[in-house]
């Protein structure tokens, strides 16, 4: 089956989109390339390419794990499925 | 397809002092920016010669001034380059640079412009540089082992696809190469702030990795110092928050991917300094690509790999830069500046050894002579870094 966006590991909450034209509603299939497994969310908000989908709720001051590792501090409510970008995510650094 | 790493060669120019470059320029280097007028001159008159021109070299001092000295110098000495014209406004630091690249063996002559004005250094510079136009079109490459071949790498206009796709295949291909006594390279301090405990922990001993974090230290002290707010747009870039970069945490995972999973690093060094062995270098540099393309260009690397997502269409004179992407949307709308695709891997259609597979064969293709996207279409950013204002 095509793939809409790809995880990097197990316990990475966001996933990236890799294709174009994802809309709010659509159902995506997701490969997590570490453990070569395939998931599927439903997208909650039009989300480009390149951009990433939250695989579960945060709540503000959350950590954003991708690669294993921390990639920042949610300071905006995010539910799983919605678009996670520096509208909801800031750098933990600077 | 796989390559047998172990008895690979390439076809390169043998230089004079016994390393291999995969180009054969003549190029014409202006000691600063008063002389590139003279300089561009030559260019134009000799067919095949490379004017470099750039805006700088006048009233630097102290650790900058050894910066510029160095990245000319190096330029210079790098293999792909076959022979030099120095232009200078006087002849004093014309000669310095003249001097520390006739140590190599190269065939270089320089011209200072004052007491003779433009026209007259143009004659005298265009009588050499036609000289070395001909010594260096009777050259002819010579099959070497991959243990000669220097490879650098710095991505540019990232996205998250790059942290998927295009850096890991860069990955894939250093960890290949890295047991074949090849000289790699990588650095961009700035963008390594996140990951930078995950390099720490690559360094082949506890000596390098002080050194790591002295070098990340300071560059984060320097941030701190002039920063006015978290840098959003800067680094990370606003193509790279286009392309769904959010974080420099984020961006930095991706850009570490391009050193693989199994080589260490054997040692740093600091802007356009020369590795002084084989292996895996970390170099202490900016992370705007045409500033680190032209550092590694001086530190002597001969091929390069830059990894795209959004499309940086970045080149330089003498350092042939083979471009890879995982971006479907890049790979279409900017196909003419893409050498390696690697889409197929975000549709599962290729696996990242066969991804890594295409870059290593564009990697002997360009070595042997091909061109690259970045050559054929012009690209020739030569950008100096600079460490502070002039005097």
């Amino acid at each position: 089956m095509s793939i809409h966006f790809v995880v990097h590991e197990d316990g990475d909450g966001v996933g990236v989109v890799v294709v174009e034209g994802i809309k709010a509603g659509q159902e995506l299939t997701g490969w997590v390339m570490e453990q070569n497994r395939d998931i599927t969310i439903v997208a909650k908000d039009p989300i480009p390419i390149g951009h990433k989908v939250a695989l579960k709720d945060h709540g503000v001051g959350d950590t954003v794990i991708k690669y294993g590792v921390d990639i920042g501090r949610v300071v905006a409510p995010i539910t799983q499925g919605q678009h996670l970008h520096v509208h909801n995510v800031k750098t933990k650094r600077w | 397809m796989a390559i047998d790493l172990s008895r690979a060669t390439f076809w390169g120019y043998r230089r004079e002092n016994g390393r291999v470059g995969v180009r054969n320029h003549v190029i014409i280097l202006p000691v600063d920016d008063i002389s590139n007028a003279a300089a561009e001159a030559v260019g134009n008159n000799i067919k095949g010669t490379l004017a470099l021109p750039h805006p700088y070299g006048r009233l630097q001092f102290g650790a900058d001034l050894d910066l510029h000295f160095r990245t000319l110098i190096g330029t210079g000495c790098n293999p792909n380059v076959a022979a030099v014209v120095v232009i200078g406004i006087e002849e004093g630091w014309t000669a310095r640079v003249v001097d520390a690249i006739k140590a190599t063996g190269k065939p270089v002559a320089g011209f200072g412009i004052e007491l003779h004005g433009d026209h007259d250094t143009i004659m005298r510079a265009s009588k050499a540089a036609k000289q070395f136009m001909h010594h260096a079109s009777a050259l002819r490459r010579e099959e070497r082992p991959l243990s000669e071949l220097w490879v650098s790498t710095k991505c540019g206009e990232s996205d998250t696809t790059s942290g998927c796709a295009s850096n890991p295949t860069v990955g894939n291909v250093y960890d290949k190469l890295y047991g074949h006594g090849v000289t790699l390279c990588f650095g961009e301090t700035s963008e390594v702030t996140g990951g930078e405990h995950l390099i720490a922990a690559r360094c082949r001993t506890p000596e390098i990795k002080a050194q790591f974090m002295r070098m990340f230290d300071r560059y984060q002290e320097m941030i701190n110092r002039h920063k006015t707010d978290d840098l959003s747009e800067s680094q990370p870039t606003k193509g790279n928050i286009a392309g769904g970069l959010t974080t420099i945490e984020e961006k930095a995972l991706g850009n570490i991917q391009k050193i693989g999973r199994k080589c260490l690093v054997d040692g740093v060094i600091d802007k356009a300094e020369t590795p002084t062995g084989p292996g895996l270098w970390f170099m202490d540099s900016s992370s705007a690509a045409a500033e680190m393309v032209t550092l590694c260009a001086a530190s002597g690397f001969v091929v390069h790999f830059f990894p795209t997502g959004q499309g940086n269409v970045i080149g330089n004179p003498i350092l042939p830069v083979i471009k890879l992407c995982g971006n479907p949307r890049t790979v279409r709308t900017m196909s003419e500046h893409i050498d390696v695709d690697v889409t197929g891997l975000l549709r599962k259609e290729m696996n990242l050894d066969q991804a890594g597979d295409a870059l290593m064969d564009m990697m002997f293709q360009t070595a042997n002579g091909r061109l690259t996207s970045a050559e054929v279409l012009g690209h020739r950013e030569f950008v100096l870094t600079r460490l502070y204002e002039s005097a």
